[in-house]
């Protein structure tokens, strides 16, 4: 024991104590202090992200939740249903005569036309439902919450378009002009907005002039290559006939230069125009489609949708009946901004009024989009659930996990603990290994092949999509689980064992216990992967358009993922709204089947 | 080592001190083993090796680290199966018969030949279940009184009943070490064990806790037949009648404790017991 190494020599019979030098030290602090920055800074790079995809989802899928409903009083004319044959009865006529009802103003048969399309095809349906449900109802009249249409939904929860009020000051004087109504102000209230419409037209003759300059950049560049082209003409001769190379090409630039100046004269036109409208602040100017919509209400529902503007009058047509000429007190009419342009919405101007009338008269009801989690896909964004992708996916995933489970687990223990340790045991090891790493959508493939193809299995249907992703999930519930079958201390098997044990008794009763919570979190990750899978399920034909929930296992489905995906694809704004919703749905499936990992690992490990 | 060099394959016989031990003549053999070698793949652990083992008494194996004596006790309950690679021949009997012969279970064995180990490994479960649990699968209670009795009985035994009776239902691995290895003790006896192999059961314990055991072990050796692997000699010279010195994975020198610990035959267990090496 005396003559144990010592690093540093001994001197006068005491060894010296160590001392490690003051800048090595702080050397040493700087790297741990460094490292922990560094991490900090990879964590708060990590959350910083997901407190943005998680706000973005959020933010886009809210609307998903909440519908609107507009509450009308439909006369179920006996004169359009047959009693015997009630789902052969007119209901599109009896829904659309009870939107009309409330428009009375509304005449041109264009408009008429336009006015159901506020409401969503399934209120038809659901005034046939009721009506066959209860045929006493026939011949009343009962008020009933119908569904908005998509874009209508859209426009009442803002997302079309902002709405501003601008304030007004003075009263207002009504009278009938030849084509409309020329409406002057008392206080200058005008001036505003066309103030207001001037600033557009100022960013619109700046992009404009931009368009230009950069016309104006290739014009010089043809300018440039033209005394070229000319010189090779002059260089091929007189007798090149027009099929010569060099007099195309000639003939290919004047034609370019010419097009080019046309386009920047039409341009230069354009520009001079704003610029002109934007120099004189007071020159009236008429409203396009290009521009914010701007419409004055008057008392008595009567609004004026604003075509032209000056500086303290307004000309335009009545879009609701206007009452009565003659002068309107401050406070009695307003003005509002649509300020997306209307031609660059879906919601036209006259649906926005039609609606905002229906709003103002509460008779509209935004409350909790129920259907959203009671039905099945659809074309129509307004009526598009997440029912059957949900129902899908829960199919799926029992199936997936009825099939994986047993045989992963019992897979596991048979390696784990009873295979022999040779050369085929190894490579099949292997195998799991790289089975984990394959493409899922390989596995789609193999699904395709064998279980449609081969055994002829229901396409687009849970079962296959359950057996294709167990395939893919079992070499990570193996891998997990044999895992936390090594984890266990062998202490723990050879205690079984020397009471008499047998083997499988020390591994089932004592071994697979312990291993549980940890084969279950390999389970649970391995569901939670599945459940988010979708390249697979393309292939067996789970991406199609499937409207009904499905009641079994063998019934055409789509999953969660695939829903969204689907969705992902469609133009309407209103699917963008459902794509995030039903990401939302996906993620709070995840978080759940989470939270069960952690109660069921707890479970299991509390027992002792 | 010095003039210990052991040539592979000789079968040395081990040196009897004295000549007749005395317990060998007081005690009936339980356990007799001939030419037991054991091989781990290529490579030899334990050289052609005879000794008998006397019933109702307590057999220590002494040795420096890795002389093998650890694997020889494994070969008496046929542990060593667990570990693929190794191969155990010659031929072992308990109470004359072969426990390597194939047609015996065993199972049935492990429950005749009772182990603890190293270091205390109660299962993660209640202090009964853990003592239960050999009785149950071995259907010796009919019913759950028969068990608890079954369970009182060797946790009275083990010395541990007192300590634990009012917490029978507290997990196991809760207790403190030497209780735990007491809890083994009375695991390992549950199931009526003819003998019981200890694998240096006190070696992660402190000296109160061992003191229990070696007081535990003095009584147990009334009723079985105990072997009892240690690097403490001391230990060995307080709790055995038997010693067995191994050196490189042969059977030096076997004889009366007192015998060994006073007047040893050979050079290599005198400088071992002296502290020279090991």
């Amino acid at each position: 024991m005396t003559d144990m190494a010592n690093p540093v020599p001994a001197r006068a019979g005491r060894p010296q104590t160590t001392v490690i030098d003051a800048a090595r030290l702080k050397k040493r602090y700087r790297a741990e202090a460094r490292f922990r920055w560094y991490g900090i800074a990879a964590i708060g790079f990590a959350c910083g992200f997901l407190v943005l995809l998680l706000s973005d989802i959020l933010l886009k899928g809210l609307p998903a939740f909440e519908a609107n409903t507009v509450t009308l009083d439909v006369m179920l004319d006996d004169s359009k249903i047959d009693a015997d044959a009630i789902s052969k009865g007119n209901f599109n006529s009896i829904v659309n005569n009870a939107i009309r009802a409330q428009f009375p103003g509304v005449t041109s048969r264009s408009d008429r036309r336009a006015l159901p399309k506020l409401l969503s095809f399934d209120a038809v349906d659901k005034v046939r439902r009721e009506v066959i449900a209860n045929p006493s109802l026939i011949g009343t009249t009962r008020s009933f919450d119908l569904k908005l249409s998509d874009e209508a939904d859209l426009f009442l929860l803002g997302m079309s378009t902002d709405e501003f009020d601008i304030p007004v000051t003075g009263s207002v004087s009504i009278e009938q002009i030849e084509d409309g109504f020329r409406l002057t102000s008392s206080g200058n209230d005008f001036a505003g907005v066309l103030a207001r419409v001037k600033q557009r037209l100022e960013t619109r003759r700046d992009r404009l002039s931009l368009d230009a300059s950069k016309l104006e950049r290739v014009r010089d560049r043809l300018a440039a290559e033209m005394p070229v082209a000319e010189a090779a003409v002059a260089e091929a001769g007189p007798e090149a006939t027009d099929t010569h190379p060099a007099k195309r090409r000639l003939a290919k630039l004047q034609a370019d230069t010419s097009s080019v100046a046309a386009a920047l004269a039409r341009l230069k036109a354009q520009t001079d125009e704003l610029s002109d409208s934007i120099n004189n602040p007071t020159r009236a100017e008429t409203l396009t489609s290009a521009l914010p919509s701007y419409f004055v209400r008057l008392p008595e529902k009567g609004v004026v949708k604003i075509a032209g503007i000056g500086s303290d009058y307004i000309t335009g047509q009545a879009y609701m009946p206007v009452a009565a000429t003659g002068a309107v007190a401050a406070g009695n009419w307003s003005l509002v901004e649509y300020s997306q342009p209307e031609a660059d919405r879906r919601i036209n101007d006259r649906e926005i009024i039609w609606l905002t009338s229906l709003r103002d008269a509460g008779m509209v009801k935004s409350g909790f989009n129920w259907p959203f989690f009671q039905r099945g896909d659809s074309r129509e964004a307004e009526v598009a659930g997440v029912l059957g992708g949900m129902v899908g996916s829960a199919l799926t995933l029992l199936v997936t996990l009825l099939l994986s489970l047993p045989i992963g687990v019992a897979a596991a223990i048979y390696l784990e603990e009873f295979a022999p340790r040779n050369r085929l045991t190894q490579l099949i090891e292997v195998n799991i290994n790289n089975l984990a790493a394959v493409p899922s959508i390989v596995f789609g493939l193999l699904g395709l092949a064998v279980f449609l193809n081969f055994f002829g299995l229901p396409r687009s249907s849970a079962m296959v999509g359950g057996m294709v992703l167990a395939l893919m999930t079992l070499p990570t519930i193996i891998i997990a689980s044999r895992a936390a079958l090594r984890a266990v201390p062998p202490s723990i098997r050879e205690g079984a064992l020397g009471v008499g044990a047998s083997h499988q008794q020390a591994v089932f009763h004592h071994v697979l216990p312990l291993a549980m919570p940890g084969i279950l979190t390999g389970t649970i990750i391995g569901m939670a992967q599945a459940l988010g899978e979708t390249a697979p399920l393309l292939m067996i034909g789970m991406v199609a358009f499937i409207v009904d929930v499905p009641g079994g296992f063998s019934d055409a489905a789509t999953v969660l993922p695939v829903q969204i995906f689907l969705w992902s694809d469609l133009p309407e704004a209103a699917f963008q709204a459902k794509t995030a919703g039903a990401i939302m749905v996906l993620l709070g499936f995840l978080f759940l089947m989470n939270a069960v990992a952690v109660v069921l690992r707890k479970q299991f490990e509390r027992r002792w | 080592m010095d003039a210990a060099v052991v040539e592979t394959d000789t079968h040395h016989k081990a040196i009897m001190t004295p000549a007749e031990p005395l317990i060998m003549q007081q005690r009936a053999p339980k356990i007799v083993t001939e030419n037991v070698t054991v091989h781990y793949a290529e490579k030899q652990a334990i050289f052609p090796l005879d000794i008998s083992i006397p019933d109702r008494a307590v057999s220590a194996f002494i040795g420096p680290s890795g002389c093998g004596k650890s694997t020889f006790l494994r070969c008496m309950n046929r542990m060593n199966d667990t570990i693929p690679i190794c191969r155990v021949g010659g031929r072992i009997t308990i109470d004359g018969s072969d426990i390597y012969d194939p047609d015996l279970d065993v199972v049935q064995l492990r429950a005749r030949v009772g182990m603890v180990f190293q270091k205390p490994n109660p299962f993660p479960k209640s202090i009964m279940e853990n003592v239960a649990y050999g009785p149950r699968i071995h259907g010796l209670a009919q019913s759950r009184t028969d068990l608890e009795e079954i369970v009182v009985k060797s946790l009275k035994r083990a010395g541990l009943f007192e300590e634990v009776k009012d917490r029978l239902d507290a997990p196991g691995t809760g207790l403190s070490g030497g209780q735990q290895q007491r809890l083994c003790i009375a695991r390992a006896i549950a199931v009526n064990p003819d003998v019981i192999l200890m694998d240096e059961p006190c070696s992660a314990l402190d000296p109160i806790a061992t003191a229990r055991i070696e007081e535990l072990i003095d009584e147990l050796r009334e009723n079985y037949c105990i072997v009892i692997v240690t690097h403490s000699m001391q230990q060995a010279a307080r709790v055995s009648q038997l010693t067995a010195f191994f050196h490189l994975g042969t059977l030096v020198e076997v004889g009366d404790t007192e015998a060994i610990f006073t007047n040893p035959q050979e050079r290599r267990t005198q400088d071992y017991i002296m502290g020279r090496f090991g």
